[in-house]
């Protein structure tokens, strides 16, 4: 890692920290309904909502009425999504006449909107209109993002009520996320990227002459070059803060018109950051112990870090292969070194790097650079990002929901370890969590692992793969993972627009999504009707720097134990290989 | 004082040695094996990889037969040291119930026509006797049922249950009511009334418990099945999906062979918790032998759990806190009168006087100002004993001299209605005794009052350290008593006593314990009598005392045979080392996986793959070596940990991280470099025997 990279990294990560507070308290008063400015401003918009869709905000729900809300406002979302694509050509708002997506594509990207994992086997300038990125997409991205942030806050009041039957309002969570977080950060962040050049049109393609006429694939000369344009700031924004991922053109934020500056690219990565980050505040906030949150990011931070250390410190090493014929690898005033294939020039190693880590460790799946060109080591660094469960961080709300749930695997474990029926945050953790979090800790694995073995056993599965061996084992392994994990992101190399990837991907999203999220409902469910213990001496603290090294242990232990020979047979193998060579 | 119960049985008891290693073949039945997932895995793996075996022998083979059957025996193995375990720890619940067994013999009873004394009575079989019967035992006779005394007293011996050898007194009426089928009258005689039909008796419930026949899973011990479950399902995951992966990798290389079926088992078994799942029931059964050699009989394993959650102990002041009885610490005498003169009268007022007080205070007249303990007779003096209505005692002496001694009204009244008056210093001093939780007796003579005696409660030797033990341990400690808050406060900080609850009536018990409750702690409490019942029942552990009534007893939901209050302390301990070894079991057994990826994924692919062979960190000799290596590892493992699971984990009262620090340094760390060593250790003795 040259200097110049650790300063870039160094100061990413210091802005990103220095928000977590101010932004993670403001999200606290939000839910919890206390003052903080735009929700006293607007609280006349909040009661209209309410008032036309006839929901009473002071009426609680138990979970499975919670859970029931939640799954029918996703299946409806996934509905208007299918709909819009099939039809888009009769719709308004087409300009350049596009014809209606294929069945089975749109209801992959219907799934993969809906579930937040915006997994793209489409490319989104050739093939979906600006209604269908407005309306369908861009809306699928703010509800999905709010529907993550709003479970997590209903299991936070898991933790918080005693005795109660209910956990919250879905609805009130939904718009109030909506209204008061993604709304007006969504507007902040498109009129900085505006400033940076990111289009905002409804203007149709600009047609742009060649200099120098060329011929396409039959021979026929080509003298005029589409270049694609259309509302993509107001979509960039959303998709980065809500962990979306999905881009507006195909190849994500690597374009010049997605991502044109550094200055853009830092946005667009502290864009990813700050909500996931910040909700680690808003839970200790809320708990109304901040040791909690601050344990959560501790634990967090220790594996990011070093993930991001070694990403960029692989990428910056450069290929052995090219050392070995004597290629000039190093970084100089005029090159950035390192194995600079697959990344933009104006972002250089350390910025792809970051992106990688930072796009994988939280399930947000952008993209600026070709993960599939990375080294085999760290281009395992964001495959194990998301196969320990994208609870590292994670995607809005579900990456904290998900990482409760490996604590209550700790404080059982734990808990037995010092002789005590286990606990957190005063709750008591038995048997009704327990089996409920085993299905968070099954689930994901579960729907990474079966596909891809059907996948490397059948015709239609190793269609798609592009690179022989070891690489080609990896890009199936690292498309199931993005899918169950809700990442999105893709290793590249993969041709996955086809009906079998397009249903088999679909299915892990679902799976990975929902299996989740009603567990942890359940629990919330459990948890709030459960008494508070009073902490004693025998209590274990999960704020100590003990516990979050456990935590870390666990996720860890588990994460490494369960991928450790597939990643053996993809890209350790490559790797050592390459060595060897 | 002899107890039966409490000797350590050694490891190697040959009689609970033999059963125990047939017992490890018999519990292969499926039927048993169901009831464990993990072991069950276990099981089809060794079923599958016998056939495979076989299948080699006729020439079919996926690998060579040798090594199949190898490792199919270790397999093999694996479960048996899981079952062996659990015959060890059954064994040794069997050998106790035995001894109990023993007890329950099929008694004559002589049945009574009327509950009356004297009244006729047919001798029948024990057997037949019902709830609400009632018969007669005298001396040398067996108690054939459990029962409540209505009439007569008696001297039983009830070693056979409690193992104590003292015989006690049981008599109708009071606390002292209740006794127990199988024990006998060792003088006098009692009518008892049965109050439990046959099989539903104190000892049929002891011997069922002890023999784990009615062991129920806990709900703790659920929770963690679970989470094994998981972890089985997880690594069959992993391991069913390896094949496919395999094919794909020898296409995609174009070398070595698929990954055998024997090796993905092999792989199967060492990575889901067997340690930890073979060694379960074992830990469990093992608790509760552990509660039994405390004398402690639970009726739920539930509450021996409970009982490592305790956060709030409630202890009974006297018997448990302090010594039965108050004990005369200082004379303190009234103005114009010397200390001897006090003490002399004090001495003379007590000489008839047995009461623990009444004899302590002629000791400290001894000890302190050397006077002489002296004979009634020959001061012709008369004793008037203590009665409710007078609320003093003393003595009248020749010359017409009336002492007297007892509480400040009494004493108070006393002195007026003779003509004298209650001197305004001696109540100041009162006061001081008062505050300082001891308690004041006015001594008297005829109207003149000479000073008070200070009586003080006597805390316990060693109480006040236990107490601080189990304030290290996160819990808090209540003392109930019927005296007055001053009193009480001064005692509970001398004992070291979180709080008091003083001038306690059952009612306000059961309240506090109510109060607690809902404020989410976990309450726990002794006791003996009838009217601590309700408590007792609201209370979540909850141990009477053998010597207490039949109604604290159903109430309850553990008993203490050696009826010891401060037993509560050992039974904290028991329950959270039942958790503790589990805990631990559970993380070493994880964290042994670690080690046992680096002996077969290498192994497994290196034919495929070379480049995988730089994974072989522990260097084993042949890819087969490595992975019987592992497999051997896995199941000698349960061996070595057998001792570790019956007698638990060694517990200190600590803070909890310090607790969660060591237990992981040990267990998980200790997990992961362990097999490390032992998996280097079997690779290089295979290859030493020229085994591989």
């Amino acid at each position: 890692m040259s200097l110049n990279d650790f300063i870039q990294a160094a100061f990413f990560i210091v802005v990103v920290l220095l928000t977590v507070k101010p932004f993670g308290a403001y999200m606290a008063r939000i839910y919890e309904g206390s003052p903080a400015g735009l929700n006293v401003w607007f609280a006349p918009v909040e009661r209209l909502f309410y008032r036309l869709c006839g929901v009473k905000p002071e009426e609680g729900m138990s979970w499975k009425t919670y859970a029931f809300a939640m799954i029918l406002f996703n299946i409806l979302g996934a509905l208007v999504v299918y709909g819009f694509q099939r039809f888009q050509a009769s719709l308004p708002l087409n300009p350049m006449a596009m014809p209606a997506v294929s069945p089975d594509s749109s209801f992959n990207t219907a799934i993969s909107f809906a579930s937040n994992t915006n997994w793209q086997g489409y490319g989104g300038e050739s093939t979906m209109s600006y209604l269908t990125q407005m309306v369908a997409l861009v809306v699928q991205n703010f509800v999905s993002a709010a529907t993550g942030m709003a479970i997590l806050i209903a299991l936070t009041r898991g933790f918080v009520q005693k005795q109660m039957n209910t956990i919250g309002n879905f609805w009130v969570d939904m718009v109030r996320t909506v209204l008061y977080i993604l709304l007006p950060l969504s507007i902040i962040f498109a009129v900085l990227f505006v400033s940076q050049g990111i289009p905002q049109t409804f203007s149709k393609s600009a047609a742009a002459t060649y200099l120098q006429t060329e011929k396409d694939s039959n021979g026929k000369p080509v003298t005029e070059q589409d270049i694609a344009l259309g509302p993509v700031a107001s979509q960039i924004s959303i998709k980065q803060l809500g962990s979306n991922g999905g881009g507006f053109y195909n190849v994500n934020s690597a374009h010049p018109f997605e991502n044109p500056t550094p200055l853009s690219n830092f946005l667009e990565m502290l864009a990813i950051f700050l909500i996931p980050i910040g909700l680690c505040y808003t839970f200790g906030y809320m708990v109304k112990d901040r040791r909690q949150g601050w344990a959560i990011l501790a634990a967090m931070l220790i594996i990011f870090l070093p993930c991001l250390w070694f990403g960029i410190q692989i990428e910056q090493q450069g290929n052995p292969l090219l050392t070995k014929i004597g290629v000039d690898q190093g970084a100089t005033a005029f090159q950035p070194g390192g194995n600079m294939e697959g990344k933009e020039a104006r972002f250089g190693i350390a910025n792809s790097a970051i992106w990688a880590v930072t796009t994988t460790a939280i399930a947000n799946g952008s993209v600026n650079c070709m993960h599939d060109s990375f080294m085999p080591l760290s281009g395992m660094i964001p495959m194990w990002l998301i196969q320990i469960g994208e609870v590292d961080f994670g995607g809005v709300g579900c990456g904290l929901y998900g990482m409760i749930g490996f604590i209550i695997v700790a404080v059982f474990i734990a808990g037995l370890m010092i002789g005590r029926t286990p606990e957190y945050l005063g709750k008591k953790i038995e048997v009704f969590e327990m089996k409920m979090a085993s299905l968070v800790a099954v689930i994901p694995h579960m729907f990474i692992l079966l596909p891809t073995a059907i996948a490397v056993l059948t015709v239609a599965g190793k269609a798609g793969i592009s690179n022989p061996g070891p690489h080609g084992f990896s890009e199936i392994l690292y498309a199931f993972s993005s899918a169950a994990g809700n990442n999105g992101s893709a290793f590249g190399g993969i041709s996955a627009n086809t009906v079998f990837y397009n249903v088999a991907t679909a299915i892990s999203m679902f799976f990975g999504r929902y299996w989740l999220a009603i567990p942890m409902l359940a629990i919330a469910g459990s948890l709030s009707a459960k008494k508070i213990i009073p902490t004693t001496q025998g209590t274990l603290p999960t704020h100590t720097p003990l516990f979050v090294f456990f935590l870390v242990m666990v996720v860890l232990v588990i994460g490494a134990l369960v991928f450790f020979p597939a990643l053996a047979l993809g890209p350790i193998v490559e790797h050592l290989m390459m060595r060897n060579i | 004082m002899k107890k039966t119960h409490n000797k350590v049985t050694s490891l190697f008891e040959p009689s609970i040695l033999g059963p125990a290693i047939i017992g490890s073949f018999q519990k292969l039945d499926p039927r048993h094996q169901i009831k464990n997932p993990v072991m069950f895995v276990v099981l089809v793996g060794s079923v599958l990889t016998t056939g495979l075996y076989f299948q080699a022998l006729v020439g079919h083979g996926e690998t060579g037969a040798g090594f199949i059957l190898a490792i199919s025996l270790w397999l093999w193995f694996t479960i048996v040291f899981a079952n062996f375990a659990e015959s060890m720890a059954e064994g040794r619940g069997k050998a106790q119930a035995e001894s109990l067994r023993k007890a329950r013999k099929d008694t004559p009873a002589k049945k009574m026509s009327k509950p009356v004394y004297g009244s006729n009575y047919e001798t029948v079989s024990a057997t037949t006797l019902r709830k609400g019967d009632v018969v007669f035992v005298e001396h040398g006779d067996y108690i054939p049922m459990d029962g409540e005394v209505v009439e007569g007293v008696a001297s039983v011996d009830e070693s056979a249950i409690t193992g104590e050898s003292a015989p006690v007194i049981r008599e109708s009426g009071g606390d002292r009511s209740a006794v127990t089928g199988g024990t006998r009258v060792l003088s006098d005689w009692l009518v008892v009334r049965i109050s439990a039909n046959p099989g539903e008796t104190f000892l049929d419930h002891m011997i069922a418990m002890v023999e784990g026949a009615r062991r129920q899973k806990t709900p703790n011990e659920i929770a963690l099945s679970i989470l094994l479950v998981v972890f089985t399902i997880i690594f069959l995951l992993v391991v069913v999906t390896l094949l496919p992966f395999s094919i794909f990798s020898v296409a995609a290389a174009g070398k070595g062979t698929v990954i055998t079926v024997t090796a993905l088992v092999a792989l199967l078994v060492c990575l889901i918790p067997t340690t930890i799942g073979g060694l379960l029931p074992a830990i469990g059964i093992a608790g509760m032998d552990r509660m039994i050699q405390a004398n402690v009989i639970a009726t739920s394993g539930r509450a021996v759990e409970a009982a490592g959650d305790v956060d709030v102990l409630l202890l009974d002041k006297t018997g448990t806190i302090t010594l039965g009885n108050r004990q005369a610490v200082a004379f303190i005498p009234t103005k114009g009168v010397s200390v001897e003169t006090l003490a002399d009268a004090a001495q003379l007022s007590s000489l008839s006087d047995e009461t623990p007080e009444g004899r302590s205070i002629v000791v400290l007249a001894k000890e302190k100002y050397g006077i002489r303990e002296r004979q009634t007779k020959e001061l012709e003096a008369k004793f008037i004993p203590f009665t409710a209505q007078t609320r003093m005692s003393g003595v009248d002496l020749a010359g017409n001299r009336q002492i007297r001694k007892g509480s400040v009204d009494a004493i108070e009244g006393y002195v007026r209605k003779a003509g004298g008056l209650f001197p305004d210093d001696l109540k100041s001093s009162i006061e001081t005794i008062s505050k300082s939780g001891g308690t004041p007796l006015v001594v008297a003579e005829d109207k003149n009052v000479l000073g008070v005696i200070q009586l003080k409660d006597i805390v316990k030797g060693g109480i006040k350290e236990r107490f601080a033990e189990l304030r290290r341990m996160g819990i808090k400690t209540i003392m109930i008593t019927g005296d007055n808050p001053l009193t009480a406060a001064a005692i509970a900080a001398e004992a070291g006593m979180d709080d008091f609850l003083a001038q306690a009536t059952p009612e306000t018990k059961l309240k506090l314990i109510r109060d607690m409750q809902t404020g989410g702690r976990l309450v726990a409490m002794t006791g003996d009598g009838t009217n601590d019942a309700p408590a007792l029942a609201q209370a979540d552990v909850a141990v009477a005392m053998n010597t207490g009534t039949q109604a604290a007893k159903e109430a309850g939901n553990m008993v203490d045979l050696d009826s010891n209050p401060t037993k509560l302390i050992e039974v904290v301990k028991i329950g959270k080392q039942l958790l503790i070894t589990r805990g631990s079991l559970t993380t070493f057994s994880i964290a042994n996986d670690v080690s046992k990826y680096f002996a077969i994924i290498p192994a497994a692919f290196v034919g495929t793959y070379p480049a995988l062979g730089a994974l072989n960190i522990m260097h084993l000799a042949t890819p087969q070596s490595a992975i019987l290596s592992a497999v051997i590892f896995n199941a000698l493992i349960i061996i070595f940990l057998i001792p570790l699971s019956l007698f638990g984990v060694p517990y200190r009262p600590m803070a909890a991280t310090r607790l969660l620090r060591d237990n992981l340094l040990i267990y998980g760390v200790g997990g992961i470099i362990t097999p490390f060593i032992g998996i280097k250790l079997i690779d290089m003795i295979l290859v030493a025997l020229h085994l591989v």
